[in-house]
């Protein structure tokens, strides 16, 4: 159903059940997945914490799994690429839409973006895969990063 | 048949969320036999680019009193309010 996704998510940038205090946490730990693979320059963490404090990713979603997709400007990155996180316990993100409403979160797609107009399969994936609750709550449950490929094909 | 509009599209960046939204209502105004100009933006750069267009749709705030319709929404990445945003844009966009 999303097969597009798979082409930029990395198995080894699917990181599940994570134990994260914060959302900084989240975002270091992906972004320094994405780093390790080769997909962003050291800076992109930093990028990616710093845009996130100002005009946060966090999507209320209605549910009790909300989803945040943190990125930041393309200088930062040297290909294309997506990591996610499902996290044990939700932490804070604050709303897109409303930066002063806080929102618990435990899906994190965390995008590393060069061209919009050749990622926007990758985007329009993400915001259909955040559509379905099933798949959201599908992707909680995942134990494996097998599950998840599986989910997603 | 009156001047095509121009819709402004803005989010943090420029290039994920806006292009997500800029896409989807395309789609769904052409279903509803709207076309438009489009173009994208950073939410900072909105009030510099703001002069030669009828509607801004943004997914992050803006600053106030842009002097043009803005409708800030979440509704094409989250399906929550879809119809009800669609209904808004389409009513700027016929008027």
């Amino acid at each position: 159903m999303a097969k597009a996704l798979l082409n930029y998510l990395d198995p080894g940038a699917i990181v599940l059940g994570v134990e994260a205090g914060s959302d900084q946490d989240v975002i270091r730990i992906l972004s320094d997945r994405l780093h390790r693979l080769g997909y962003v320059k050291p800076s992109f963490a930093e990028a990616v914490l710093a845009r996130e404090a100002t005009l946060p990713t966090g999507l209320p979603l209605g549910l009790d799994n909300n989803v945040a997709i943190p990125h930041t400007d393309p200088e930062h990155v040297l290909k294309p690429g997506l990591a996610m996180a499902t996290l044990c316990r939700p932490v804070t993100f604050c709303n897109m839409e409303d930066p002063d409403e806080k929102l618990q979160v435990s899906v994190v797609f965390l995008m590393a973006l060069n061209d919009k107009d050749q990622q926007i399969e990758m985007l329009q994936e993400i915001a259909m895969t955040i559509q379905s609750a099933e798949t959201i709550a599908a992707l909680m449950q995942s134990n494996t990063v097998e599950d998840i490929t599986r989910l997603l094909a | 048949m009156t001047k095509q509009k121009t819709v402004l599209f803005a989010c943090g960046t420029g290039i994920a969320t806006s292009t997500v939204v800029a896409h989807a209502v395309e789609d769904a105004l052409k279903e509803r036999g709207i076309t438009f100009n489009s173009r994208q933006c950073k939410a900072t750069e909105v009030a510099s680019q703001i002069d030669d267009v009828d509607l801004v749709v943004s997914t992050t705030q803006l600053p106030k009193d842009l002097g043009k319709p803005v409708i800030t929404t979440l509704a094409f990445l989250t399906g929550i309010g879809k119809a009800e945003a669609l209904d808004k844009i389409e009513a700027v966009l016929r008027d």
